[in-house]
């Protein structure tokens, strides 16, 4: 559905980017794992169009994403640090949203509603707290059933309760076929999430494979006792 | 008429503060002068230094601070549905249609009252341009460095250029050079300001280029012709497309 080819970017003289090439398929939940400035987030805004690569082409259904935009109608986009309008309220922000995307098909407010957002939609953006602006991101990005959500670190910032909804969320996602990228520093908590890993280090990926495989290569029980490993032996094939 | 985009930032900035203060401002100043003054003339005189003084800070100034503060704004419209270049075209006419209607309810409604028809059309259609000049140019200022200081500061210099600097390089070639004729290449010069271009228009509107001396019977000769005013609209008008089709590069070009 996304095929990455040989994608480059540089900021300046820094590499950010190196020849990244990656494939992913619908009803993949990837977990895209990496430290701190090795290029996630970069990767992330240039399958948005955020960003725009030094070389190398991105297709998204087969079809070249650079000069479109078509293509962002079906995607979900989550950012790691939602920024909005200060003087909006929430109920303004969802309404322009909406307005903007025109979609007719069914909207999917469920996530509104269960973080409890309907009651504080006349609350101004730059009122709200870190992790109250983050359930806005969350429900906009769910808001118009897209077929492929990003979602950059999504439960950073949330409470616990917050945090299992959205999960309970995603993996409902997941099971109804969407592809879905997440990034995340918690690796136990993307256990029961994901599908697939792909590991990125010093802006190259290192892997791209099922958990499963990931698991059993090294011979661990869990993702964060599996990523450890690999860093540590660093070779798994 | 106007898209969605438009249509919300209309609606955000007319009912910001600076704006309504700027036409409050325009609407004070236009009235007292042509309350005060019973020669209309000598009324549009005073009126036009105050509002090429105070448009263009103001146009340049607020659409540098407006773009930078609406970085987050701009960042969640790239991740929606929508082409870089509606987004850039939409904040453009956003902000230059609420500035220029602050302008035309501040200063142009005295100015239609008092002044006779033909030279208040020039005075108001050469105050909307200089508005749209300068948000072009507060839109190349808010492009060109990511640093909001940096990006305001370039546009306070630029003002500060066209509005006193500029006319004080004029004066100084015009003594250095006061042996030669030189009086053709002052047109020429004057296409280098926007101000000075729209000031031109209006002084020429008034029959007052006489107080030019020589060099104005050149400007009369030159921009009094029908030739000669299309020319200098068509400058005019080329300050404000260049400036906002850089930036529009620009802007479609960089990374968020």
């Amino acid at each position: 559905m996304i095929e990455i080819c040989h994608l480059s970017k540089k900021f300046g003289k820094l590499e950010v980017l190196n020849d990244v090439s990656l494939n992913c398929a619908p009803g993949q939940c990837i977990a895209l794992i990496g430290p701190n400035g090795c290029g996630k987030t970069t990767l992330i805004k240039s399958i948005l169009g955020m960003v725009i690569p030094t070389a190398g082409t991105i297709f998204f259904k087969d079809k070249n994403i650079s000069r479109d935009f078509h293509y962002r109608h079906m995607i979900g986009y989550m950012p790691q640090k939602g920024r909005y309008p200060d003087n909006m309220t929430i109920g303004q922000v969802i309404e322009m949203i909406k307005d903007i995307r025109g979609n007719e098909e069914k909207l999917d407010e469920q996530l509104i509603e269960d973080f409890g957002l309907n009651e504080i939609l006349d609350k101004r953006m730059r009122t709200l707290s870190g992790g109250t602006t983050q359930k806005v991101s969350a429900s906009l990005a769910f808001l118009f059933n897209p077929e492929v959500l990003i979602l950059d670190e999504p439960t950073a910032g949330l409470d616990p309760l917050a945090a299992e909804i959205l999960k309970e969320k995603i993996i409902a996602e997941n099971k109804k076929g969407r592809l879905i990228f997440i990034t995340s520093h918690l690796l136990s908590e993307l256990d029961d999430l994901v599908t697939h890993v792909v590991l990125m280090q010093e802006g190259e990926i290192k892997f791209h494979m099922p958990t499963s495989s990931l698991k059993d290569q090294t011979k661990t029980t869990s993702l964060a006792k599996a990523i450890t490993y690999v860093l540590k032996n660093d070779h798994v094939q | 008429m106007f898209n969605k985009i438009q249509r919300f930032i209309v609606a955000d900035i007319l009912k910001n503060r600076i704006v309504l203060a700027y036409t409050l401002l325009l609407a004070v100043l236009s009235w007292s002068v042509f309350s005060l003054e019973d020669d209309s003339h000598k009324g549009i005189l005073t009126l036009l230094n105050i509002v090429l003084l105070t448009t263009p800070l103001v146009s340049i100034i607020f659409t540098t601070i407006y773009l930078y503060n609406s970085a987050e704004f701009i960042e969640l419209l790239l991740s929606q549905p929508i082409r870089r270049r509606k987004i850039w075209n939409g904040l453009f006419f956003g902000l230059f249609f609420s500035l220029a209607l602050a302008f035309f309810i501040g200063a142009g409604i005295p100015i239609v009252l008092f002044v006779p028809v033909q030279t208040a059309l020039i005075l108001v259609v050469m105050g909307i341009l200089i508005t749209a000049v300068f948000v072009a140019l507060g839109f190349l200022c808010a492009i060109l460095s990511r640093d909001k200081a940096r990006g305001i500061g370039v546009a306070i210099l630029l003002w500060l250029f066209f509005s006193l600097l500029f006319d004080g390089l004029v004066l100084f070639l015009l003594f250095q050079f006061s042996d030669y004729p030189i009086e053709k290449a002052m047109v020429g010069v004057s296409a280098l300001n926007p101000i000075d271009l729209a000031r031109i228009f209006i002084i020429l509107q008034l029959d007052v280029s006489a107080m030019l001396g020589y060099t104005g019977a050149i400007f009369k000769d030159f921009f009094g012709t029908v030739a000669g005013t299309g020319i200098g609209f068509a400058l005019l008008c080329m300050w404000i497309i260049v400036p906002y089709l850089a930036s529009l590069r620009m802007f479609v070009r960089k990374d968020l």
